[in-house]
């Protein structure tokens, strides 16, 4: 065991855990933030998606050791207090999210793109989420909430 | 209902959607219990065979862990869906790779890894059938060594059950003998006799939340097993309480059931929850601490239902004008080890098999095989994807041997108003697919690419071209499906807030369950959406409005919950001074009146309705003839492929999805239906292969079960036409199944288009492209031939360093 | 998740000397993770063999890129994330940022590192076609000191490599010399995002005129570890493009392929689909030289 420093969406913590432990059950066990999902276990799905010093990573690929003293942000850190960040707001308005397993990893591949590209094509659009599958969607409402988003982000930028 | 916009038709936010949103939505993963354990199943190697010897080594403490064996079960060791010969656990006999035999429990996950490896289990193998002509050659030769599968008058499969064959069907057009000698003429008479064989391969739900559920046991103060209550992700919760009572022996309000968040399920949780859910009760039972269950993505895949496997034989005649004279079709599904589901999928492949057709004579004869293969099951369209493949394929090779285009061809036979179907349902309906074709040829710019890409293709090498399929899809459970399943549903009102509760057992997982029905009922009684919820889908609390399936909620329960806020109102009305029309504070006002003055005891404020047909719907499941469903969806989609002819790789680059579906009660909703539908399909046709090898499912990663990404699907358009049909709430049927059905002929006639090449099997994957392309004098050589047995860039290994 | 985590040693020594040191003291003992996109994936199905892990993953010491005059210089631990963002590298070596951009998801480029991605030594891997058509050389380190060889030395049969026990890849370093060249690269997976290649081809090619007078090219799951293709070369260079021979140029460049390639049937793809789709490449690759 060791204990790691992380903080997750803000907030510091010392967790004792063995250095290989996955980031994934380091959040979801040890942290207890179950928002990030198990979809696959082999970095495939994007389920378990976080961002990870301000970079998207599958938390089931990174060993506990590897992210000590990193700064990480988890869906659960995605929203304002109550309100929702306008990704969410623009998920949920536009149908971007069904049976919302996949939607954690979503938003934040969502968060990530939408830092390195505010005003995205189509085809950034595709490239920067086609590493998180959604077998619900089609992708379709997806595209469209990212797009919204985009707009919403514009007119109102990220503090 | 004065003022406000109509609800119907509007796409007010998901119920559970901030939660989704937020990550905050619950799932049975994320969900612990005090002294919680953890399960593991032990399965088989092999695909058939007996156990020999099952050892517990010394490497681990056995004591420390609870396990679970077929002598444990307390009832009958049995999974019941249709037939009683599913075992709940093997004892003895193994029927299929992956069967469970043991189940063991423990505090520790890690532990039970150990626990797995320190089991050994030696079998005597018997030779094992993956195939459906494996299984018909078995029949076909006597061989009762190869009889894997067999009824039996205890499990009930006596009456329809033959060796190897869990079920057959028989459909005629008219009167049997005279429907065989109206075919004998056909023939005899025809201009053309077209041939073709069709066939589809298993495919994988590939939800991504993995099965999943958290079990508990109570015990009276003698130590009698009192009551057994499991939650977990699932669509159908009473089925799962259904099976609870067999395994212990209890009567249904003593096994409780509870829906929790559910990522995707697709019917690959429908029937199956009823093994996980009743292989955790009983190791809480075994163990006395709640129990979860969690599979892994290797797990999920390898050992739990994918669609049916079919192969589809068509023999038409027609006139010299392209009209169809008559029809013999031959559906074979494989349905796996156990019967499950197959009779009723089965059914569904039987009655869509003729498409959206004319026939004036028409025989179809179908059967389920048994293969020593994990059960398949139900996956969205139940059969019909796989007969609608076969037919819509076959018109297009029809109308190439007939001299017509493939919109001709289908202009000259297409079912019409006051038309009679196959099983002799008249259809009322003002549905007109003719003008659907018109329609959705234009928006796809059809007729455009047709002459431009027969020109461009002489010299490109992509080659381009469109297709499209016509179909239809039957809302809700066959015949005299829904008068069995006798559905309830129940509202009630809060009489302070006059918010109202739903309480129905259909569940949500990601269709639009809880919005759909809460719209309903605001709309019917015109109260705002934000006052109608529904309750959580627990069965001590909810009444059974049957299994969420078969593309029945919108439409049959729907309908139930719109007679049960009309009933809410008529009382609201007599004895609560509601006026009509009323508006929301006029309810609000009448039931805090009714509350204080006319409510006598709990349960007043109830409004409980039960399914009445809403027109006539007469089924003789022993003829297989009359109303065959409530409902028919009325669907044409185009597909635009492009096919490289470097890699041999079709892509689908536009589709468009028009669907006649009574009413669209959500928008929103019902677009990301179609269009999360037509990924799927777009999947079987295109990328989806189970590869086998001897029963076993060599890809069960998603490394290497291609399902499409956001890079790999086309803009798909999605059109609806509304004609409404009584049975559903403002018109509304079924959808949640329809959008499987059109993607793989549309897109295999369109590749034939493109390419000049007809192809009659999906997947389609470019080896197969590639091999019919280069005819280098090999039988074989398309993905067929996939070495099963060697992985090695997925095969995760340490890498070697020189010394 | 099918391994026990408790069961597993990882460190992260604070320098690239201290593991170094690590890796002298006890050879064989201690497996190097960097990204951990495919340790994690071995892990997670149980099959990590290896008890005791190092952590590269922070050195800064392999994460580099520095441009001189004559060549890039590519440490070990750069993700592709940084491959793809690089200024000179995409000026200069585009075969590598495209192979960059196609290797899994944004996420794992995020995380995955060149180092990685060679040592691990797949068929099928995504850089090396570009990396061995650039004529990269590659720089071992250990504790007793550096060597270099050219890459097309380092991969040694199936998942092996030359690295000793005791050695890290330190760098890659690729000349650069391709300006004026002609480069293409080309890979077929199973769809068009995230997928393991079936094949894929990278060629450069200096022309004079209408002849081609240097080729190279390296190929992905042609063989049982990522190749150059010398008889392909061999047998074009020299070739003329010309409209009049280039039907025969292609020919031949077909037939050395179909000889020199020796691709497998697997749970993905078959050996001839594979042999006669790179060939389809290369063809699509002369017939775009010629204009």
């Amino acid at each position: 065991m060791s204990t790691m420093q992380l903080t997750i969406n803000g907030k510091r913590h010392a967790l004792d855990v063995p250095p290989m432990k996955r980031l994934l059950d380091v959040l979801r066990e040890d942290a207890h933030l179950t928002g990030t999902k198990e979809g696959c276990g082999e970095g495939e799905c994007g389920a378990c998606a976080v961002l990870l010093n301000g970079e998207l990573v599958n938390s089931c690929l990174v060993p506990a050791l590897q992210a000590n003293g990193a700064t990480l942000c988890t869906i659960e850190g995605v929203a304002h207090e109550q309100h929702l960040h306008p990704i969410q707001q623009c998920f949920l308005e536009n149908g971007g999210a069904q049976c919302g397993i996949c939607t954690p990893g979503m938003v934040l591949a969502t968060h990530h793109l939408l830092d390195k590209y505010p005003n995205p094509t189509m085809e950034q659009i595709k490239e920067g989420l086609a590493g998180n599958l959604c077998r619900c969607t089609g992708y379709m409402r997806i595209f469209e909430s990212v797009q919204e988003a985009a707009q919403a982000l514009s007119l109102n930028p990220d503090p | 209902m004065p003022d406000t916009p109509s609800l119907i038709g509007a796409s007010p936010l998901r119920k559970e959607g901030r939660a989704k949103v937020l990550g905050a939505a619950r799932y049975i993963d994320d969900i612990e219990l005090p002294g919680m354990w953890h399960g593991a199943t032990v399965r088989s190697s092999i695909a058939r065979g007996r156990i020999r010897s099952i050892t517990f080594t010394d490497a681990v403490d056995w004591s420390e862990y609870a396990i679970v064996r077929a002598h444990d079960i307390p009832g009958e060791n049995i999974i019941v869906h249709l037939i009683k010969d599913h075992p709940c656990l093997a004892d003895g006999l193994i029927n299929h790779v992956e069967e469970p035999i043991l189940l063991i429990a423990h505090p520790s996950k890690a532990a039970l890894l150990k626990a797995k490896a320190a089991i050994k289990i030696e079998y005597d193998p018997l030779p094992g059938i993956f195939t459906i002509e494996e299984s018909e050659a078995a029949v076909e030769a006597g061989d009762a060594d190869r009889f894997i599968w067999e009824p039996n008058e205890a499990a009930g499969s006596a009456t329809f059950g033959s060796p190897n064959c869990f079920r057959q069907y028989q459909l005629y057009s008219g009167e049997a003998k005279e429907t065989e000698e109206g075919l004998a003429r056909a023939f005899e008479e025809a201009a053309f006799i077209v041939e073709g064989e069709y066939s589809t391969g298993a495919q994988e739900q590939l939800y991504i939340e993995n099965n999943g559920v958290i079990a508990e046991c109570f015990r009276d103060d003698q130590g009698n097993i009192a009551s057994v209550c499991v939650q977990g992700s699932m669509q159908c919760p009473f089925y799962l309480v259904h099976a609870l009572t067999l395994v212990f022996n209890l009567p249904e309000d003593k096994c409780r059931v509870i829906q929790v968040e559910t990522g995707g399920a697709f019917g690959g949780k429908e029937d199956f929850p009823s093994v996980i859910g009743s292989h955790a009760a009983l190791l809480a039972m075994k163990c006395g601490h709640p129990v979860k269950i969690i599979y892994d993505r290797a797990e999920d895949m390898a050992g739990t239902t994918k669609r049916h496997p079919s192969r589809t034989r068509h023999r038409t005649a027609l006139s010299k004008d392209g009209i169809l004279l008559g029809a013999e079709i031959e559906v074979a599904l494989d349905g796996g080890a156990y019967t499950t589901l197959s009779p009723t999928v089965l059914s569904r492949a039987t009655l869509h098999a003729p498409g959206p057709y004319r026939w004036p004579f028409l025989r179809v004869r179908s059967k389920a095989m048994a293969t020593n293969i994990p059960p398949h099951g139900a996956f969205r369209g139940f059969g019909a994807p796989q007969a609608l493949f076969g037919i819509e394929r076959h018109m297009d090779r029809v109308a190439k041997a007939v001299g017509l285009t493939p919109e001709e061809l289908r202009r000259r036979n297409f079912l019409r108003t006051g038309d009679v179907t196959v099983t002799g349902q008249k259809l009322h309906e003002a549905f007109d697919m003719d003008a659907m074709l018109t329609r959705v040829l234009k928006e796809h710019g059809y007729r455009e690419k047709l002459a431009r890409f027969a020109e461009e293709n002489k010299t490109s090498p992509i080659k381009r071209g469109v297709g499209f399929a016509a179909f239809l899809h039957g809302a809700g459970f066959t015949g005299s499906g829904e008068r069995r399943l006798n559905s309830e549903v129940v509202l009630d009102f809060d009489i302070q807030s006059a918010h109202v509760l739903v309480m129905v057992s259909s569940t949500e997982f990601g269709q639009g369950t809880n919005t759909i029905l809460s719209q309903v009922a605001a709309h019917t009684l015109g109260i705002p959406y934000e006052w109608v919820d529904t309750a959580k889908v627990d069965t001590s609390l909810v009444p059974n409005s049957g299994p969420t399936v078969a593309s029945r909620t919108a439409m049959i329960v729907g309908k139930l919950v719109e007679r049960a806020s009309n009933k809410m109102l008529q009382k609201l009305r007599d004895t609560a001074g509601l006026p009509t029309p009323h508006t929301a504070e006029d309810f609000k006002r009448a039931v805090i009146y009714y509350g204080e003055k006319v409510m006598k005891g709990p349960g007043d404020n109830e409004f409980s309705v039960r399914y009445e047909p809403q027109a006539p719907v007469f089924w003789d499941d022993v003829l297989y003839r009359g109303e065959a469903y409530p409902g028919f969806a009325w669907a044409i989609y185009v597909a635009e492929v492009a096919v490289d002819m470097n890699t041999y790789m079709a892509t689908c680059v536009r589709f468009d999805a028009l669907q006649e579906v009574g009413r669209v009660l959500h928008p929103v909703l019902a677009k990301g239906q179609i269009e999360g539908g037509v990924a799927q399909g777009i999947g079987y046709a295109l990328y989806e292969k189970c590869v086998y090898d001897q029963g076993h499912l060599r890809n069960n990663q998603m490394t290497n079960y291609i399902m499409p990404t956001s890079a790999d699907l086309p803009e798909i358009h999605v059109h609806f036409e509304e004609v409404p049909s009584v049975h559903g709430p403002g018109g509304a049927k079924g959808i949640g199944e329809l959008p499987m059905d059109g993607p793989g002929p549309a897109i295999l006639n369109a590749i034939e288009n493109a390419t000049g090449v007809s192809f009659h099997s999906i997947p389609l994957l470019p080896e197969d492209i590639f091999e019919r392309f280069t005819s280098l004098g090999h039988p074989h050589g398309g993905s067929e031939d996939f070495n099963t047995s060697v992985d090695r860039d997925t095969e995760v290994e340490a890498p070697e360093v020189t010394a | 998740m099918r391994s026990d985590v408790t069961q597993y040693e990882l460190t992260a020594p604070a320098t690239l000397a201290a593991v170094l040191a690590q890796l002298a003291a006890e050879p064989g003992k201690h497996t190097p993770i960097a990204g951990g996109t495919e340790l994690m994936v071995a892990l997670g199905v149980g099959r990590l063999g290896a008890k005791s892990l190092l952590s590269i993953n922070h050195l800064r010491e392999l994460r580099f890129i520095r441009v001189d005059d004559d060549a890039i210089h590519i440490g070990a631990g750069t993700t592709f994330s940084d491959i793809r963002r690089n200024a000179d590298i995409a000026r200069d070596l585009p075969l590598l940022v495209q192979s960059a951009s196609w290797t899994g998801s944004v996420a794992n480029q995020n995380r995955g590192t060149l180092g990685g991605n060679i040592c691990n030594a797949s068929p099928a891997a995504d850089t090396p076609p570009a990396l061995l058509a650039y004529g990269a050389t590659v720089t071992l380190i250990s504790a007793t000191g550096m060597r270099t060889m050219p890459y097309t030395e380092f991969h040694l049969g199936y998942k092996r490599t030359a690295l000793r026990p005791d050695e890290l890849l330190h760098t890659i370093t690729v000349p650069r010399v391709f300006a004026g060249w002609k480069q293409h690269i080309r890979k077929v997976g199973t769809r068009n995002a995230q997928a393991i290649s079936k094949t894929a081809l990278a060629c450069v090619a200096k022309l004079h005129g209408e002849t081609i007078t240097e080729l190279r090219i390296g190929a992905a799951s042609l063989a049982d570890r990522p190749i150059r293709c010398y008889a392909t070369e061999a047998a074009l260079t020299g070739a003329s493009l010309a409209a009049s021979d280039l039907e025969s140029t292609v020919r031949a460049g077909r037939a050395a392929l179909a000889q020199e390639a020796k691709p497998i049937d697997d749970i993905r793809s078959t050996g001839r689909y594979r042999s006669i789709v790179a060939a389809n490449l290369l063809e699509e690759f002369l017939r775009s030289l010629a204009g």
